[in-house]
């Protein structure tokens, strides 16, 4: 009885389980990964996987898809989260679209949609930056 | 410049009109079936873009100029809030389908019918806009380098 | 059997998921997030979400591969090999997982009819909706009419994304201009 109830704990908890580890897989590629399109890859498997949990939550054992059928007894699984998804997935979609644009203008001022060089050039920006005013206070100029 | 690709060219041809009707049908149908707005918005701006991907781009710029999708992301939003606010006109509270027709529930057809047109009609030209944008930047790669 | 169309989709999706992460190649990679797409689109079928399956398949699996598709044309064609492997984004994406899954723990088991989440509002537009609004799919009634407020939100938060991203590179009416002046 004790090994049965352990059982249908695992076989009904599985389902998050795995979708956890889905929802890693993306925050690792997001975090370890150095490439910025990659980067929105990883965003949206952790979207699809938050989109899968929310699902399952909605489902019903032995529901169908909630649209009537001529069969009153019928069981149906729970609509609520299927209407909070499918839109969460166009507006997922449109803001994936913000963020690739906003690679395509990183990549024409840099020229290169990888992290590492990306935050090398801005610290030899800065480095310059610094290097000219303090050549300019060691001249006797005046800083502006 | 796309003279080589022969065979997409032909079922490109052959499937931009079957998808459109789909999207319709996807839109239209979305009461009674899987469906509505959003998905037939997206449904639809994919045959563009698959015209759009085999022929050029300037080509789809003829059939659907720019100008009018960037106008069609705007009547979209404004007919969903529209609906809202004729509703209020009419006596009932924001978005309240009730009173657009004088039986309550024929009132929610129409007025759920009018907004998944309107989010139909958003849908899709946002995808298109996205689509003109990022097809209409100068590309760093030419078709042999992929 | 349901439990095994489930757990065969799950491999897939981990398989594609893995392979992600591992390859390099920017197209590849872009390919396989549309493969993941499909995929979730199953499983979306298998727990009922017909509605949200279509979208999936439809978005997923369609626009976000092309706009993909177009940012490697205007940007670079693979990712650069990382300059070394640090084990601290391993042991952040572990713990947190660790974290979550000790969250689950609490969850009602998958499915079940009686769990918090289906004892509210679900049951009440499943019950309503033949009298208030007498259409067969449920998932449309509540996305337009009980909750056409968030909807109406929603659509404008499309039209936002849309705006930003023609600010932000559209130039093709301009060009086009400019070249015909020529």
């Amino acid at each position: 009885m004790e090994q049965m109830t352990t059982l249908t704990f695992v076989l009904g908890h599985m389902n998050y389980w795995l979708f956890v580890v889905l929802m890693m897989t993306g925050l690792y590629i997001v975090v370890a990964r150095g490439n910025l399109l990659k980067k929105v890859v990883g965003l949206n498997l952790f979207q699809a996987a938050v989109f899968m949990l929310y699902i399952s939550m909605g489902k019903v054992a032995g529901g169908t898809a909630p649209i009537f059928t001529n069969n009153p007894a019928e069981t149906y699984s729970n609509p609520l989260p299927h209407v909070l998804i499918l839109t969460a997935i166009v507006v997922g979609i449109a803001t994936t679209a913000l963020g690739l644009a906003l690679i395509v203008r990183i990549n024409e001022t840099y020229d290169t949609i990888e992290e590492d060089e990306i935050l090398a050039l801005d610290h030899a920006t800065a480095q310059k930056e610094i290097d000219a005013v303090a050549k300019l206070g060691s001249d006797g100029g005046d800083v502006k | 410049m796309m003279d080589h690709h022969l065979i997409l060219r032909v079922v490109t041809k052959l499937l931009v009109a079957p998808i459109l009707l789909f999207g319709l049908y996807v839109q239209f149908h979305g009461d009674f079936g899987p469906g509505g707005g959003f998905q037939a918005g997206v449904i639809f701006a994919v045959a563009f873009i698959l015209y759009g991907l085999v022929f050029s781009l300037k080509r789809l710029c003829k059939t659907v100029p720019d100008w009018l999708v960037h106008r069609l992301i705007a009547v979209g939003l404004l007919l969903y809030a529209g609906t809202g606010v004729v509703s209020m006109f009419l006596g009932g509270a924001f978005l309240d389908y009730n009173v657009l027709s004088k039986d309550p529930v024929a009132g929610q057809h129409w007025g759920i019918l009018i907004i998944e047109l309107g989010v139909g009609i958003t849908v899709f030209a946002v995808m298109l806009a996205i689509y003109y944008a990022f097809a209409g930047r100068p590309p760093a790669l030419d078709d042999a380098d992929w | 059997m349901e439990l095994a169309i489930t757990l065969i989709l799950f491999v897939a999706l981990v398989t594609t998921a893995i392979a992600i992460v591992v390859m390099r190649h920017l197209f590849s990679v872009v390919m396989l997030s549309g493969v993941f797409s499909l995929l979730a689109a199953l499983l979306f079928i298998v727990m009922d979400a017909v509605d949200v399956a279509f979208t999936e398949a439809a978005v997923g699996a369609g626009i976000s591969t092309v706009l993909m598709l177009g940012t490697i044309a205007l940007t670079a064609r693979s990712e650069l090999p990382p300059a070394k492997f640090s084990l601290t984004p391993l042991a952040v994406v572990v713990l947190t997982g660790a974290v979550l899954i000790y969250g689950t723990l609490d969850m009602p088991n998958f499915g079940t009819p009686d769990a918090p989440v289906q004892m509210h509002v679900g049951p009440d537009y499943i019950a309503k909706t033949p009298t208030d609004i007498d259409v067969p799919n449920i998932v449309t009634a509540v996305l337009a009419s009980y909750r056409g407020f968030d909807t109406l939100g929603e659509v404008t938060v499309v039209f936002t994304a849309g705006l930003g991203v023609i600010l932000l590179i559209s130039g093709l009416g301009k060009r086009q201009r400019r070249k015909r002046g020529r």
